[in-house]
């Protein structure tokens, strides 16, 4: 199990123990984690997904990749933290992983 | 051609009122507008879903096309643009270069995101939130309005009259012009011969005026500073405000034709739902909470824009067919939208169907509808009025729906508000 804390807008901390191999997208909707949409399903095509990695993880979770990137793109709210939660696949290195939420999806 | 093959050749394309198990596969012609406006397309749909997913239209008069039917393979285009091109068109039309205006949704990557980020912040969730209570009081006046006891066109006094206003808003256009915005958008979208123009040169002439109208907008916003409206973010913007005249107009059309028809249309369609679904009627009187997931359900389906067109920049497989550089591919999402291996129960109309926004009419990828918020905003404010004011607004005649296999809508819509449905403390 590997721990993920989601941050929403608000300040409400939401800690929970993920499944290595789940997006830190299905993550958070398999636990209830408000705040996420996820319309697409984890295909990387809608943006509703949208989280902002906490700093200190940026380097373990790696850069957006080939598709995601004009998806963040278009996001208004986009900054350079930013990234898709569907594309973030959680294995053992992520273990205390901390992304904040934005206050609207997109 | 003589009219008499002209119209010989309608008839034989048209497949209205015949049997679409039975139809011979190659003659299928979705794009034809018949069966969408004579409410026969739903069993088309089904049919080539099951026989033919991917289908090949040989013989058009728009010339051969691909029908792409189900969820999952319009999925696979919609996050390929670099193979699934939305240039020239993402209309079935071939372009004339001379009568074609440029538009980000009919660009690829990367001036289509240069572009679209210069003013999807208006539609943003952020700025939604302080757009709200300007529509609620719009709303509030249209729905004061209406008749009681009588029938009415509910297109023509709340959905035409509510999508033009929001227009009005957004441009910051001047709000007693309003309707040349409705006007233009159906310019725009319209087929010639259909009723409104009879040539696409007379439709260009008409879009000159609509170009020269919000040039004057455009010099009086650049000459001030930045403010919230499409018309200033756009002459403000880095990557818009050297845009040739040509490719500012074809951006204005965009955002016209985007936000009006198609909620305009759902609008409509979510009348018509409700009274051919009575059980799902009382449950929205039951627990008016329902209304957001409604509204995505409404918007399912009605799938106001029936599909969208992509160009294959390579040869590639789809759904086990050669699709070669070059072809024409509409991606039906009124098909996928009542793809059983997507959807539960897609011919159902459920307004607290889980995870309602899991369908496909607002694209996915990188084209995916910039106005979604907006337009959800629009329709949950609208029916969180009407239900504090009416139990039931009653379709009392058939709806006439428009002669177009792209645009799905109607253009009347008969309704009744009875004395005996006003709620007492609406005000």
């Amino acid at each position: 199990m590997t721990r993920i804390t989601y941050i929403e807008h608000d300040g409400t901390e939401h800690s929970i123990d993920a499944s290595n191999g789940d997006s830190v997208m299905e993550a958070a909707i398999k636990n209830l984690v408000p705040g996420i949409d996820a319309d697409c399903g984890g295909a990387c095509s809608c943006g509703t997904c949208h989280v902002f990695v906490d700093d200190a993880w940026l380097q373990a979770v790696g850069e957006p990749g080939e598709f995601e990137e004009p998806m963040l793109d278009i996001n208004p709210e986009r900054s350079a933290n930013s990234r898709l939660s569907c594309q973030i696949d959680i294995n053992d290195d992520l273990d205390g992983l901390v992304v904040r939420l934005p206050e609207f999806q997109f | 051609m003589s009219d008499v093959t002209a119209q010989d050749t309608k008839r034989k394309r048209s497949l209205v009122g015949r049997d679409p198990w039975t139809t011979p596969l190659d003659e299928i012609d979705l794009a034809h507008p018949g069966i969408w406006q004579a409410n026969e397309f739903l069993p088309f749909l089904s049919r080539l879903r099951q026989d033919d997913p991917v289908h090949y239209c040989a013989d058009s008069p728009l010339g051969p096309y691909w029908s792409v039917m189900k969820y999952k393979d319009i999925m696979t285009m919609e996050a390929a643009p670099h193979i699934f091109s939305s240039e020239p068109t993402i209309g079935i039309v071939d372009v004339i270069p001379e009568f074609t205006l440029p538009m980000f949704i009919a660009m690829d990557p990367p001036k289509h995101e240069e572009q679209r980020k210069t003013v999807q912040g208006v539609v943003a969730p952020a700025n939604l939130k302080n757009l709200e209570g300007l529509i609620r009081q719009r709303v509030t006046t249209i729905l004061d309005a209406l008749p009681k006891d009588e029938t009415f066109n509910w297109v023509e006094l709340v959905s035409r009259d509510l999508t033009t206003q929001m227009l009005a808003t957004l441009f910051d256009f001047p709000f007693e012009d309003r309707h040349k915005l409705t006007y233009w958008s159906d310019v725009a979208t319209a087929i010639p011969g259909a009723g409104l123009i009879d040539s696409y040169e007379e439709g260009f002439e008409i879009l000159k005026e609509c170009l020269a109208y919000f040039s004057r907008l455009w010099q009086e916003r650049a000459s001030k500073p930045p403010g919230n409206d499409l018309i200033s973010m756009l002459a403000h913007g880095e990557a818009t405000r050297n845009m040739p005249p040509r490719e500012f107009l074809g951006n204005l059309i965009l955002l016209i034709v985007g936000g009006n028809d198609t909620t305009r249309n759902s609008i409509s369609g979510g009348v018509l739902a409700l009274n051919e679904n009575p059980q799902e009627y009382q449950k929205l009187r039951d627990n008016p909470a329902l209304i957001p997931s409604m509204v995505s359900e409404i918007i399912r389906w009605q799938t106001p824009l029936a599909y969208m067109r992509r160009t294959a920049k390579v040869d590639i497989e789809l759904g086990g067919k050669n699709i070669r550089a070059g072809d024409k591919i509409l991606m039906w999402y009124a098909s996928a939208n009542r793809d059983t291996d997507a959807i539960e129960n897609p011919d159902d109309f459920i307004i607290d169907r889980p995870r309602a926004r899991q369908h496909l009419s607002f694209g996915f990828g990188i084209h995916r509808c910039m106005g979604n918020r907006l337009a959800e905003m629009q329709l949950r404010v609208l029916w969180e009025e009407i239900s504090k004011r009416f139990d039931k607004v009653e379709v009392v005649g058939e709806p006439v729906r428009i002669y177009s296999s792209f645009v799905k809508g109607y253009t009347d819509l008969p309704v009744m508000i009875r004395s005996s449905a006003i709620k007492s403390a609406a005000g």
